[in-house]
């Protein structure tokens, strides 16, 4: 009996397939690139040459989605909110990212890095984070396999998010705060970036979104692409459709949204919206909208569109949800947006805590205010009554609860 | 290949000592004369940073004088206008180092003209890429007589040592350790073997050594094989502590 031979192929599917693709050489239209100094070169050059293979290795899948299932608790229901699609006249599919162990998107990723680690022989894991949702899905993965976790956050996030970092130290991993620049997100990844430099030989950064040299954001992108995987497969069964009519995700730095997305990439008739947060307004010098106000330039080692100023400096952005404000986006969304494949929208900040509170009093979820972004474009954008629209819920509002009590004074 | 000043000075016979300072620091107005002072004190090469919000390779020193630097109002256009008449006195290689992003922005063409009519003989930019380099901008650096200058480190394998060394011209830049950069005392073992193994490959381009350089001690361990050594974090730190006057005390104190 002769068994067919099958060329492997990495989890997300075959490299180097659709024009929305990372190219061989780790662009995606124009942005994308790997420019980092030559001391990361080592350590990106192993993980460029050895992603895919090991993402294509069955062991490996298979750990993948044993812990997909067992510990994170995928697959994540698709839930159609009916209430909510009463109201604004539309057929509303949630992605349940909310109800991820650890409450966000984010483990999806890291659990896949974790495991790329160990495959690379590294012990030690190093990570950055803003509002912590990352770093506590890396600190979970870390002790989940018994290694060392740093994680670096900018002093002024730690100050902020004081719930998350407890839960990182409760999970045995080292918070260390950034206190160069402005002490926030941006901060943290350089300080991740630099302890890579200094520590080359043991340690893997995993980064928590879809940026970063070539290959990160393709490499976190294809561990979050379970997200739209998992959607055809579930519309398929409830509508007799693989595809719906829209997605719709928020953006920091794309993480949700890339998986969200990946799937319905070279689907024209599936509308890709993401979501950028506005912040106080687009012109009010507190926002965090780069598809409006950012210009193509290098951030953390990728060329991709950025909030800077006219000389190049990186300029810090806001949004009241601390997982938005990363002023720049992943080079995946920078061409999905130049390339006119996806509409961006942005949303401000009272748009989408009133968006968070009417999903609490329609379907009984609350929702991190990341995800309540991508909840608030029903309010001003118009879908057909038969249409089938499927939001990204990337997160759940529990570390939110602060924020939301300020906001309407509860 | 450029004939510039750069090639000139690698051509003497005598260990190279090159200082690094950061472009509007202490003060803004600062960046002339700590260049002036620098050659006066006897310095054969000057690295002028140019500052960037983000400066992923660098320690903490050099990342708080470029924080203060933006703060004092530095630009990549004002740093031109400092340097404008700056060839009237000042002689020894001068070259700027900067991250990629500010270039970028101004023009990557429009940085190199720039650069040449006021008489800067290379460049230092950490995160552009050899291969990018090499692919997208090596004609128009050469079209202007810019020496681009690369890294290569001690986990730098030999064939890419090779690689880097056969698009470098002018010199190649050594970092001493795996680390961003930052004053150290002294080097190891490690250190050693790894100045012995590149010295070993007889490269075309002559090697200076920087990262962790900060008195004499690592400034001769560092060149008993490589032809110079750059300091930075330290001088800077002297300069925050002691001041632009005092420039010839850190310079003879090294050599
Ligand atoms: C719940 C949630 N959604 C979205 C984001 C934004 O990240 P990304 O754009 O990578 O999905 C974050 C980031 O912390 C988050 O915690």
């Amino acid at each position: 009996m002769s068994t067919p031979v099958k060329t492997a192929v990495p989890i997300g599917g075959a490299a180097g397939s659709g024009s929305y693709h990372v190219s061989e050489k780790g662009y995606y239209g124009e942005f994308g690139g790997a420019f980092i100094p030559e001391m990361l070169y080592p350590n990106v050059e192993q993980l460029r040459q050895k992603y895919l293979e090991v993402m294509s290795d069955p062991s490996f899948k298979e750990e993948f989605n044993q812990l997909l299932k067992d510990y994170v608790g995928r697959p994540s229901p698709l839930y159609f909110a009916k209430r909510m699609s009463e109201k604004y006249g539309t057929r509303i599919y949630l992605k349940r990212e909310d109800l991820n162990h650890t409450g966000a998107h984010k483990i999806n990723n890291t659990i896949g890095q974790i495991l790329m680690a160990r495959r690379l022989g590294k012990n030690r894991i190093i990570a950055e984070t803003g509002a912590g949702q990352h770093g506590v899905a890396t600190a979970t993965v870390c002790a989940l396999m018994g290694m060392e976790c740093v994680v670096y956050m900018g002093e002024i996030d730690i100050a902020r998010q004081a719930p998350n970092v407890a839960r990182m130290k409760m999970l045995g991993a080292e918070v260390r705060p950034a206190l160069s620049g402005s002490r926030t997100l941006k901060d943290a990844t350089n300080e991740a970036i630099r302890d890579w430099i200094n520590n080359p030989v043991d340690t893997h950064y995993i980064i928590g979104s879809a940026i970063g040299p070539h290959p990160y954001p393709d490499m976190v992108t294809r561990f979050q692409s379970v997200i739209s995987e998992e959607i055809r497969i579930q519309l398929k069964e409830k509508e007799g459709r693989e595809n719906p009519d829209y997605v719709v995700a928020c953006i920091g730095g794309g993480s949700n949204a890339a998986g969200t997305f990946y799937h319905f990439l070279d689907k024209e008739e599936v509308g890709i919206i993401a979501v950028e947060a506005a912040g106080k307004g687009i012109d009010s010098g507190e926002s965090a909208a780069t598809s409006v106000l950012g210009h193509k330039g290098i951030i953390h080692g990728c060329k991709t569109l950025l909030m800077q100023t006219d000389d190049g400096q990186i300029t810090e952005p806001y949004s009241i949800s601390a997982g938005l404000d990363y002023p720049g986006v992943g080079p995946m969304h920078s061409h999905l947006y130049t390339s006119g494949r996806a509409t961006f929208k942005s949303i401000t900040d009272d748009e989408a805590m009133k968006a968070g509170l009417e999903l609490c009093k329609l379907e009984g979820i609350i929702p991190a205010i990341e995800s309540s972004h991508a909840l608030a474009i029903f309010e001003n954008t118009r879908f057909e009554k038969d249409n089938i629209v499927v939001v990204a819920l990337s997160g759940r509002g529990d570390k939110d609860l602060n924020t939301y009590i300020d906001h309407f004074g509860l | 290949m450029t004939t510039n000043r750069i090639h000139q000075k690698l051509r003497e016979d005598k260990k190279i000592l090159s200082i690094y300072f950061t472009a509007g620091y202490p003060d803004l107005e600062d960046t002339v004369p700590i260049i002036e002072n620098l050659q006066e004190s006897g310095v054969d090469m000057i690295e002028i940073g140019l500052p960037f919000s983000d400066p992923l390779a660098d320690g903490p020193t050099i990342q708080e004088s470029s924080t203060r630097a933006l703060k004092n109002g530095m630009t990549t256009t004002r740093l031109f206008k400092q340097l404008e008449n700056i060839r009237e006195t000042v002689h020894i290689p001068l070259i700027i180092m900067g991250y990629f992003n500010p270039i970028m922005q101004y023009g990557v063409e429009n940085f190199c003209s720039r650069c040449a009519e006021t008489g800067i003989d290379g460049l230092i930019i950490p995160d552009l890429p050899v291969d990018v380099y090499e692919e997208e901008y090596k004609s128009l650096f050469e079209k202007y007589g810019l020496a681009n200058i690369f890294l290569i480190t001690p986990q730098t394998p030999n064939e890419r040592v090779r690689f880097i060394d056969s698009v470098s011209d002018g010199f190649i830049y050594m970092v001493s350790s795996a680390s961003v950069t930052g004053a150290k005392n002294t080097f190891g073992a490690i250190q050693k073997q790894y100045f012995e193994r590149i010295h070993n490959l007889r490269l075309k381009n002559p090697q200076i050594v920087g990262f962790g350089i900060s008195n004499e001690d690592t400034f001769l361990a560092a060149t008993e094989l490589a032809k110079g050594a750059i300091i930075g974090s330290a001088f800077i730190k002297f300069l925050n502590e002691k001041g632009k006057e005092r420039i010839p005390e850190f310079v003879n104190s090294i050599r």
